[in-house]
């Protein structure tokens, strides 16, 4: 059967692009007009050129804070996939506990994001926190309220408390994949349990491993609520990522022109790596 | 309508048009030629005409920011640099 060709199926598109028009282009270009222009309020502007780029190029406390997101999602790479790989491996894969443990690993992931910083300010203050509490207890000098470390090391157990469950969700979805004739056939040719991941349940996982691998990477660089609600970005500016120095920039000072700038730079660098995430991925697929 | 709290200037409007104008042009070029021309260039995987100009707008504007952040604010270096890096982008990837 001949199929038919017409261009009449973009107007089943013409409400989405609306839609995106008014949520995230006219914004976007809002964003850019005030980026060049300075305000005081009363709606009116002052253009300023590139003034605010280059004050935000040079501007130490712009690449300390993105030194900071590069540093926490390498860190929380470095902690949540491996984690994620060896709970995955340890999971049942028959009976009464898979489901036990996949409710179990999903619960943290549909807690809101604020509850979540608010549970871990809660939990880890040392006075009527149990983490805190104890840790203290331990003769441990714990508190990340005054100590910049300490609020590094509360931000980053609170993100691998939320997110690995995303990593072990994937993987386990990876390793169930794979048929039990892998694993017969590497039972009949003495396999150790070391070239057996190596093998045969690595390569199995690559794909969702990726997919884990971009996605914390990417929520990681745009964090904000969880340490927001934490730390504030102290003790200081310690833990001051970009979303949070940008939000005090824009609605902290009210400098509109330099958080628009800001912005900018910020959605340049998101819109990299998300074509980055989109081409790996769709050429992986390409490949398969 | 009143726009004024979206402050325009016309540098931005132009910035704009000229988005405008290549996103037009880039749909009579598909009209002319359907397809989108996919091909396998110096970055090892299928990209069409679509991907090719994201690429140099994309690179345009990282370009322009270094640009601003190492030499200063005359960008119409950056805009030549720019315009090379495009049709290097649409020639060879």
């Amino acid at each position: 059967m001949e199929k038919t060709w017409n261009n009449k199926a973009w107007f089943l598109v013409l409400p989405v692009l609306v839609l995106v028009a008014f949520s995230a282009v006219i914004p976007l270009m809002t964003v850019v007009n005030y980026s060049v222009q300075d305000t005081f309020g009363n709606n009116v502007f002052f253009w300023a050129g590139t003034e605010w780029f280059e004050e935000l190029l040079h501007s130490d406390r712009f690449w300390e804070a993105m030194l900071r997101n590069l540093v926490f999602s390498f860190i929380i790479l470095a902690i949540e996939v491996p984690l994620g790989i060896f709970i995955a491996l340890n999971m049942p894969k028959k009976g009464w506990a898979v489901p036990v443990c996949l409710v179990l690993m999903a619960l943290p992931l549909l807690i809101p994001w604020n509850v979540v910083g608010t549970i871990w300010q809660v939990f880890g203050r040392n006075d009527i926190g149990l983490f805190g509490y104890y840790v203290n207890a331990l003769g441990i000098n714990y508190n990340y309220v005054q100590d910049p470390i300490d609020a590094w090391v509360t931000v980053i157990i609170m993100d691998v408390w939320h997110w690995t469950s995303l990593v072990v969700l994937l993987c386990y979805a990876g390793l169930v994949s794979i048929p039990d004739a892998f694993y017969q056939a590497a039972k009949i040719d003495g396999a150790s349990r070391w070239a057996v991941f190596r093998y045969i349940q690595l390569p199995k996982m690559q794909r969702v491993l990726l997919i884990a691998v971009l996605l914390r990477f990417m929520d990681s660089f745009m964090i904000y609520t969880e340490p927001f609600v934490v730390t504030g970005g102290g003790p200081g500016n310690s833990t001051t990522f970009l979303s949070i120095d940008l939000v005090k920039t824009a609605l902290g000072q009210f400098d509109l022109g330099p958080a628009a700038a800001m912005s900018l730079v910020y959605f340049l660098i998101i819109l990299l790596l998300s074509w980055v995430f989109y081409t790996v991925m769709t050429n992986y697929d390409a490949e398969r | 309508m009143n726009l004024s709290w979206m402050a325009w200037t016309l540098p931005t409007a132009i910035f704009f048009i000229t988005i405008l104008l290549l996103l037009c042009g880039m749909a009579i070029w598909e009209y002319a030629s359907p397809g989108g021309n996919p091909r396998v260039g110096v970055l090892r995987f299928e990209t069409t005409r679509g991907d090719r100009l994201f690429l140099s707008l994309l690179g345009s504007a990282f370009i322009h920011l270094a640009w601003l952040g190492l030499v200063g604010p005359n960008l119409w270096w950056a805009l030549a640099l720019s315009v090379v890096y495009a049709i290097g982008v649409f020639r060879y990837v």
